[in-house]
């Protein structure tokens, strides 16, 4: 299965006006990565490219499988590039461009709320802090709770906790006890997957009290940093592959 | 002012969202009573009601900005901007932000911190409203409009689901109006 590679932007925008790519020269510029094979997991992220098809049968405009949803160019190129932050030789895929186009923010949300209203969803389980952005709109729209994943000593009362590794050290991640029941159906949302560190720990939490975590969904994903392999069973969605 | 002085008297969504927000004792110390909103989250009507309020109150206003302060305040500020077709600006603790940002500090209790916002993200003239799940005392808020209005923009209103005894009776901040949903909940506790 593919995964669409979003052309890199490779002039960094260091301003904050509207990217002005034409849809039309971004959709020719975008080049498509050979199909991968994997060994023991035949697993891949599905991106909105593989919808395509979904898509297709339900708006009888889309003519052919190839055709990616056309909100996607558009979400891609709001979100800006920073280089060098928060440390030299990070690219910095910045959401807070896509926040201020009210279109983007828009599509963004109703890319999430389409595929997840049906599914019995009853729990957004979104990490602090860019994971709050996307998640209550989304929790609003389909009927869920909301439930916050927070940096330590955050929440007030009782928490259970979860610890996971970075590159150099560890850190951990919160959710109130009682928040969710055993049995609930749950989706996890953040900005972005880098290596997947944060979205596997929230998995565990979430699974610790019996929750079933039907997908994780995320803006953007880094696939070169492989993060969607530390998610165990669960899928991963995304809008934006990147890159680096 | 508070939504029940201003139009929303009796409405029955102000008493559920005031039921739906959980009081912790003694968080994050002795002696203060946390209003914690986590609860009004998983209700997702309560939720509801809370953002249909405030999309009521400003979706003809002409607001193209909405800022909220983090965290709490990008749990509410970003359904309320989809809502009313306006922007939304993060505004965050130091060193969150990517690239060019002004800062501006603010009193704690003890010592002092700080508020960032991207430059450029707010256009001279725009009309904003900010967005926190509560005031105390307004230290945050007056930081978060001077970051504003040192960028040309118009504060509007400051808006918030919890205000505390302090601001009540005040009908403004720093010459702004300040709107808030309800008081601090009850002192009976879980």
């Amino acid at each position: 299965m593919q995964t669409i590679i979003i052309s890199p932007l490779v002039s960094p925008r260091l301003c904050l006006v509207s990217p002005l790519v034409p849809r039309n020269q971004f959709l020719n510029n975008h080049h498509r990565a050979p199909p991968s094979i994997r060994l023991s997991n035949h697993r891949s992220t599905t991106s909105l490219r593989l919808f395509s098809s979904a898509a297709a049968s339900r708006d009888s405009e889309m003519a052919t499988e190839d055709v990616q949803d056309p909100r996607i160019a558009k979400i891609a190129s709001s979100i800006r590039v920073i280089p060098d932050f928060p440390k030299p030789g990070i690219m910095f895929q910045d959401i807070t461009t896509l926040l201020l186009d009210t279109e983007a923010f828009k599509d963004t949300i109703a890319l999430f709320v389409d595929r997840y209203k049906d599914k019995g969803i009853s729990v957004v389980a979104g990490v602090e802090a860019r994971g709050f952005i996307f998640g209550p709109p989304i929790a609003l729209a389909i009927g869920a709770k909301f439930v916050p994943m927070r940096k330590p000593k955050k929440l007030p009362g009782k928490v259970i906790s979860e610890e996971y590794s970075l590159e150099y050290g560890t850190d951990t991640i919160e959710m109130h006890v009682g928040a969710v029941e055993p049995g609930e159906r749950a989706i996890i949302i953040d900005d972005l997957i880098a290596t997947g560190g944060t979205l596997a720990a929230a998995i565990r939490l979430l699974e610790r009290v019996g929750v079933k975590i039907v997908e994780c969904a995320c803006v953007i994903e880094l696939p070169e940093l492989k993060g969607k392999e530390k998610l165990g069973e669960t899928p991963l969605f995304v809008l934006v592959s990147s890159a680096a | 002012m508070f939504a029940a002085e201003n139009g929303l008297k009796g409405d029955p969504r102000l008493e559920a969202i005031s039921a739906a927000i959980r009081v912790v004792p003694n968080f994050p110390k002795k002696g203060i009573m946390f209003q914690d909103i986590t609860t009004l989250l998983l209700d997702h009507k309560a939720f509801k009601h809370t953002i249909d309020i405030f999309v009521d109150r400003y979706k003809d206003m002409q607001i193209s900005v909405v800022a909220g302060v983090e965290a709490r305040g990008f749990l509410f500020g970003p359904s309320i901007a989809l809502a009313i077709g306006a922007k939304f600006i993060p505004l965050r603790k130091p060193g969150k932000l990517p690239g060019k940002v002004i800062s501006e500090s603010y009193e704690l209790e003890y010592g002092h911190d700080r508020l960032e916002m991207h430059v450029g993200a707010v256009e001279p003239r725009e009309r904003v409203i900010i967005i926190d799940d509560l005031v105390a005392t307004g230290g945050t808020l007056s930081a978060a409009m001077s970051l504003l209005e040192s960028q040309g923009a118009e504060v509007v209103e400051c808006a918030c689901v919890i205000g505390l005894p302090e601001v009540k009776g005040q009908h403004k901040l720093k010459g702004k109006p300040l709107y808030v949903l309800v008081e601090p909940s009850g002192l009976e506790f879980c």
